[in-house]
């Protein structure tokens, strides 16, 4: 079927209480690379599951050529020859390259595998794609590029012939990018359908030759002529509107420093981090994945023990051995994961703003007061806009956006001090984010002092009154809100070692 | 917005799901009850219901505090072996001492003592629930029978007996025992602080501790509490049987989880009420009882109880669908 276009006829999907995709129709053509872009939260990553058969569409149908697939299982998906590479790479790290290469029919004879075959086989699958890796070698030990690589390979040994990217390049060092795109390219050439979701606008100007937008869910609209579109044009495109209306930055009062941070050292930092943040003040913190951002939010809320270095909050010393140290203290993380370590899915929205501030409110510290429990989670609900059917309801049926304003709501009833936010906007739809980012405004200008770590270069810039760049697990730079632009902060963010 | 279509499918002031969820096993468990009622005879003659009533009390206060392991996403094996433990240790010490309050002190002592270890062995060394408390099940049974030389110990002292042969207004102490346990981990569970913990432990670990909950002193109180309890629990039967015996309850620590499990509690956490603990408790209680009335063969009734379990957790995970 090379040669076949791909074709989306009326996508839709629901989850309970989240419409994640609607009316999404589209072709991709062969011998195209078609990107697929969107702010967070647009549907990207959802299309791409449906169309890997990881999720059944609510409404619509796919079509590759003339036939109408109907994808029950991934293994349907990959059997009428479409390969998703997700980001995160479905191997197994502690087989061989060779044995993932043919997971799930490995050569064998009555059971046995035929180990001479396999390797044969799998040198022929990586031929051409990544010549370097011995197909012996445990998966475990390459490199993420490599990995994907080899998911590439493993594709292509099934006979894909629409093959999907989701963030492909996002861990990858410069020189693997370039051996990617060039591979993407020959894709493109031998007739294949590529599909390639990407936040990078070089990367989509470099390679693809027609442009889907998305926007909460819905289809915005095709750019077929990739030299006449702009970038300005894009980004309106998927923004929908003005930038600078969603930061809505206005310039604040700043007070004394709030969290003075000397010297420290820990899990994920390469080199003795030093700064301080003041009173009202909002600090970006930029960095490509891995730069260690992550980490050193880990470290400031106790939840990882530094090996070196020193605190100081408001002047005063402060020693974290757990994130109840750094809570007691009043410096209160809001996590990057927010399914993961941020909400308590099964439990209400109630529970999940109540759950850190009760204590103090209880009698005897552990008797709760229902009169407060019902009043702060009301209080909360209304003063950031959560948007749910009524306290009690159980957080997991609620947008992102929402989970993230309650947990908002859950540090806003603590005495608060100093706010970390990882990624605060991750996966969340723009209406959710500019009310997401007033918030934050607001609680600048009430005299705490914010930090908010994110790898989306607008948000930062947009929001930020200075900006700390981390690379590699170090502090490579600090600039003031003016003399930030785009290519400032990425030159600061690249690791050395790539140019 | 798509955020207001979570509220279709609620009618005003009544959300069918919810209240299928909070109540369906126990109506279930009422439901029968009832059968068990109109078709076999003598099932609610007095003396049957007191020994339903008998039966329900063991497994129905060790269920109260499994509840708090399971909701954490945790369960102990344990709780046979403390019971027959704690039985022996009870007698033991009240042939020796004649003091019924010193042998039931050192009972309960040793419950919250093995308790202390699973839940700091679970919580502070980071050890496998089902490992940790594998290990102390065969260590506290082994302890039980070096402590009786594997024989029961006879208790003479009358006063000890009232814990499980008194009554009050005619209701066994036993029972009314178990209905103060229900009444009071269940209170505990949803009105403080250390009850909604455990939920949020259980229901994401992770992100309680992100968020100021104390998980490891948290975890370690809920298995103090529940090796205490079980403790209880083993005085209660010992006393019933005027007697400690360091082989009783085997296997007792599933029947406790089973309660829960059926009842609604699930064995990953996060999920769990007191009306659940009762329902299961309740429902296995009433089959069995219904089973011996019928005398059907001991054999099948094995059979019968785990394709009951079987059910209910299929029923269950369907209903997560």
């Amino acid at each position: 079927m090379t040669g076949a276009a791909l074709r989306f006829n009326g996508i839709g999907k629901e989850f309970p209480g989240v419409k994640a995709l609607a009316q999404i129709s589209f072709e991709a053509r062969p011998h195209s690379v078609h990107a697929l872009m969107g702010e967070n939260g647009a549907g990207k990553s959802t299309l791409l599951k449906i169309l890997g058969g990881a999720y059944l569409p609510s409404s619509g149908t796919v079509h590759i050529g003339e036939q109408t697939m109907d994808f029950k299982s991934a293994a349907d998906s990959i059997a009428s020859g479409v390969a998703v590479i997700h980001q995160e790479l479905h191997l197994v790290p502690e087989m061989t390259v060779a044995e993932n290469l043919f997971l799930g029919h490995l050569p064998s004879r009555f059971g046995v595998v035929n180990g001479g075959l396999l390797r044969k086989q799998a040198l022929a699958c990586l031929k051409g794609l990544a010549d370097e890796i011995d197909p012996q070698e445990k998966l475990g030990r390459l490199s993420l590029g490599q990995r994907q690589l080899v998911e590439i390979a493993k594709a292509l040994s099934r006979g894909a012939h629409v093959i999907a990217f989701d963030e492909p390049t996002s861990s990858l060092s410069a020189r693997e990018i370039d051996r990617l795109m060039a591979i993407i390219t020959r894709l493109r050439d031998e007739g294949k359908v590529v599909l390639y979701v990407s936040h990078r606008m070089e990367e989509v100007f470099r390679i693809c030759d027609a442009v889907t937008v998305f926007k909460d869910g819905r289809y915005v609209r095709t750019f077929d002529d990739m030299a006449t579109l702009t970038h300005d044009q894009l980004v309106t495109c998927m923004v929908g509107r003005d930038i600078q209306d969603i930061y809505d930055y206005r310039p604040r009062e700043q007070g004394d420093v709030a969290l003075k941070v000397d010297g420290l050292l820990g899990p994920g930092l390469r080199e003795p981090v030093s700064f301080q943040v003041h009173k009202g003040e909002i600090l970006g913190l930029f960095g490509l994945v891995g730069a260690g951002r992550t980490e050193l939010l880990r470290l400031l809320s106790g939840l990882e023990r530094t090996t070196a270095g020193h605190l100081e909050l408001c002047g005063q010393t402060l020693q974290l051995r757990s994130p109840r140290d750094a809570i007691a203290g009043g410096v209160l993380l809001c996590p990057e994961d927010r399914k993961k370590e941020g909400i308590i899915p099964l439990a209400s929205v109630a529970e999940n703003i109540n759950i850190s501030a009760r204590g103090a409110h209880a009698a005897f510290g552990w008797l709760l007061r229902d009169g407060w429990e019902k009043g702060n989670a009301d209080t909360q609900i209304k003063a950031l806009k959560v948007k749910t059917p009524n306290a009690e309801q159980k957080i997991m049926y609620l947008s992102g956006g929402n989970q993230q304003k309650a947990i908002l709501g859950r540090w806003l009833s603590m005495p608060m001090k100093v706010l970390l936010l990882d990624e605060p906007t991750r996966g969340i739809d723009i209406g959710a984010k500019s009310e997401i980012y007033q918030i934050i405004h607001n609680l600048a200008a009430s005299g705490i002092a914010v930090i908010v770590v994110s790898s989306d270069l607008m948000e930062v810039m947009g929001i930020s009154d200075r900006i700390l760049v981390m690379s590699e697990g170090a502090l490579t730079g600090e600039l003031t809100r003016d003399q930030a632009d785009e290519a400032r902060l990425l030159q600061l963010a690249l690791p050395r070692t790539r140019a | 917005m798509s955020q207001v279509k979570t509220a279709k499918g609620f009618w005003p002031g009544f959300n069918q799901r919810k209240f299928l969820d909070d109540w369906v096993m126990l109506l279930a468990a009422l439901g029968i009850f009832v059968l068990s009622a109109l078709f076999i005879d003598n099932f609610l003659s007095p003396l049957n219901m007191r020994g339903l009533g008998l039966a329900i009390s063991t497994v129905g206060i060790a269920a109260c505090t499994m509840l708090f392991c399971l909701a954490s996403g945790h369960f102990d094996l344990s709780v046979g072996s403390v019971i027959a433990c704690a039985g022996v240790v009870a007698g033991i010490v009240i042939r020796d001492t004649d003091s019924v309050v010193l042998g039931v002190s050192a009972a309960l002592a040793m419950g919250l003592v093995v308790g202390l270890i699973n839940g700091i062995v679970i919580a502070k060394l980071r050890i496998n629930a089902l490992i940790a408390t594998l290990a102390t099940m065969q260590i506290v049974r082994g302890l039980a029978y070096i402590f009786s030389n594997g024989k029961a110990v006879g208790v003479m002292d009358e006063r000890f007996f009232v814990f499980g042969n008194g009554q009050l207004m005619g209701v066994p102490v036993p029972i009314i025992i178990t209905v103060l346990c229900f009444v009071f981990f269940g209170w505990l569970l949803n009105y403080t602080t250390y009850g909604r913990n455990t939920m949020a432990i259980g229901g994401n670990q992770e992100a309680a501790l992100l968020a100021g909950v104390n998980v490891d002193r948290t975890k370690i109180i809920i298995f103090a509490v529940h090796g205490l309890i079980g403790a209880l629990a083993g005085v209660i039967l010992a006393s019933r049987m005027t007697s400690g015996q360091p082989m009783i309850g085997q296997g007792f620590e599933l029947t406790v989880i089973s309660a829960c499990v059926l009842g609604g509690v699930s064995l990953s956490g996060g999920i769990g009420m007191i009306r659940h603990v009762i329902a299961g408790v309740l429902i296995l209680a009433i089959i069995e009882n219904a089973m011996n009335l019928k005398n059907i063969d001991t054999f099948y009734q094995y059979v019968i109880r785990g394709s009951i379990l079987l059910l209910a957790v299929i029923i269950d995970r369907m209903k997560q669908r």
